[in-house]
């Protein structure tokens, strides 16, 4: 019997690209829904996610999961037989959990406050955000990928924000190379891979749809 | 017993991230040191172990430290496969990771909220505590405990709405736990705390209040000299 998988997606949201490049790495066909995000949610939607009424949601076989980390780990379990996303050790997984769980709370966070505030409260978000891609810059060192040789949850977790770097720069006045190179050498390694460059907007196609959303937000 | 070698348990005795850890241990019939921190003014072991936030509850098994309850909690259940915390069904785990973090950032975070905050914000992170507590009822679904019929991941990370929630309300004289409208939880907060391992392991009530009390004081004030 054939798996029916279909994914409540939108192209720019970093949550729903990490599922699409988890299902990408592990070979499995699936359907993408775009929802009409900001404007409205789907029926499907608020069917399939009553509780936060968000996007990502992978429905397989009519049954939904929620929770773009969640859903990696579920994706992770099923297709077990090729491209681990986790490690087996249970310490190296544990450690794989710790990373991506601060990069979903801490960057994303920061990220989202950067990109849909101004003026002191913008420059307050970014000070720590850097900081905070910083020490992502230290933790991932001179390892490829955050789990080492292989591509994993830490990485699938990060790499849609890099496509945001460049927005950081213009925001910020900074330059990334600056300050996180090892991020961005990283950022291009992942970059390599058809999951990653197949899923995500370049980073000025994202630069514009963020100004757009700030209009939207009126922000700007 | 190999694994057992070398298990050790950084906490502060209040922290509801910590007691979830120590159920879990507990459950399991694992052996450990505690080592109690004083999170308001941090040990260079403490730091040394989680560098990145500083906070516990780390857990260190042979030599190697793992911090986050919610982390630590699947690495229990890994590497300590007897008496499973989470099912084996992965799409049941799934349902499993996301009440956990329901309960864990939501509801936690509402409760919180109305334990330090006066007037309208005050109002609003009640309601919000109580529409958080009606999905968690919905989900619970008259099943003895979110795990079944037996204390399972969810109800550990849940478990400080049995215990902790109820000191909150006394503080401010609030009702969050309305048993006519939370029927289910209220039972299964029954449940949860007579259970013999669970309520070995609370920390004192007296204790709890007093402590809750000083830290509303000490953000309320904090809050009004930020604005």
């Amino acid at each position: 019997m054939a798996d029916e998988v279909i994914v409540l997606d939108h192209e720019y949201s970093p949550p729903a690209n990490r599922v699409i490049i988890a299902l990408k790495e592990k070979g499995v066909a699936f359907v993408s829904k775009q929802e009409d995000l900001p404007n409205k949610k789907s029926s499907l939607l608020l069917e399939m996610n009553p509780v936060h009424k968000q996007i990502p949601v992978l429905i397989h076989n009519g049954k939904p999961v929620c929770e773009s980390l969640i859903i990696v780990e579920y994706i992770d379990e099923v297709w077990n037989d090729k491209s681990p996303l986790l490690p087996t050790d249970p310490h190296d997984r544990a450690h794989s959990k710790f990373w991506a769980d601060y990069v979903d709370k801490k960057i994303y966070t920061l990220g989202r406050a950067v990109l849909t505030t101004k003026g002191e409260t913008q420059a307050a978000a970014m000070k720590e955000l850097i900081s905070s891609l910083k020490i992502l810059d230290a933790e991932l060192g001179d390892k490829p990928y955050f789990g080492g040789k292989t591509f994993g949850i830490t990485d699938i977790a990060f790499i849609p924000f890099y496509s945001r770097f460049y927005t950081l720069e213009k925001f910020g006045n900074l330059s990334m190379n600056e300050e996180c190179p090892k991020l961005v050498a990283w950022g291009e390694r992942c970059l390599q891979r058809e999951s990653v460059s197949t899923t995500m907007r370049n980073q000025y196609e994202t630069y514009d749809f963020m100004l757009e959303l700030r209009k939207k937000l009126g922000v700007e | 017993m190999e694994e057992n070698q070398g298990v050790k348990l950084l906490g502060f005795w209040v922290s509801p991230y910590v007691l979830r850890v120590k159920w879990a241990l507990k459950l399991k019939g694992i052996e450990y040191e505690y080592i109690e921190e004083d999170v308001f003014n941090k040990s260079p072991l403490l730091l040394k172990l989680n560098p990145v936030k500083g906070q516990v509850p780390v857990l260190v098994h042979d030599g190697k430290p793992i911090p986050e309850s919610i982390v630590i909690l699947e690495y229990i259940d890994e590497v300590w496969k007897h008496s499973p915390l989470l099912p084996q069904d992965p799409y049941e785990r799934a349902n499993s990771r996301f009440w956990a973090k329901f309960a864990a950032e939501k509801l936690q975070a509402y409760a919180w909220e109305a334990l330090c905050s006066r007037g309208e914000d005050h109002e609003r992170a009640i309601k919000a505590s109580m529409e958080a507590l009606e999905k968690m009822e919905k989900e619970l679904n008259g099943k003895k405990f979110f795990g079944g019929d037996k204390i399972g991941f969810v109800d550990l990370v849940a478990g400080f709405i049995s215990y902790q929630l109820p000191v909150y309300e006394e503080i401010v004289s609030m009702k969050i736990l309305d048993s006519s409208k939370f029927p289910a939880i209220t039972n299964w907060i029954n449940n949860f705390l007579n259970h013999p391992l669970i309520k070995e392991e609370l920390p004192p009530k007296h204790k709890m209040l007093a402590y809750f009390s000083n830290r509303r004081n000490v953000i309320l004030v904090q809050n009004s000299s930020n604005k």
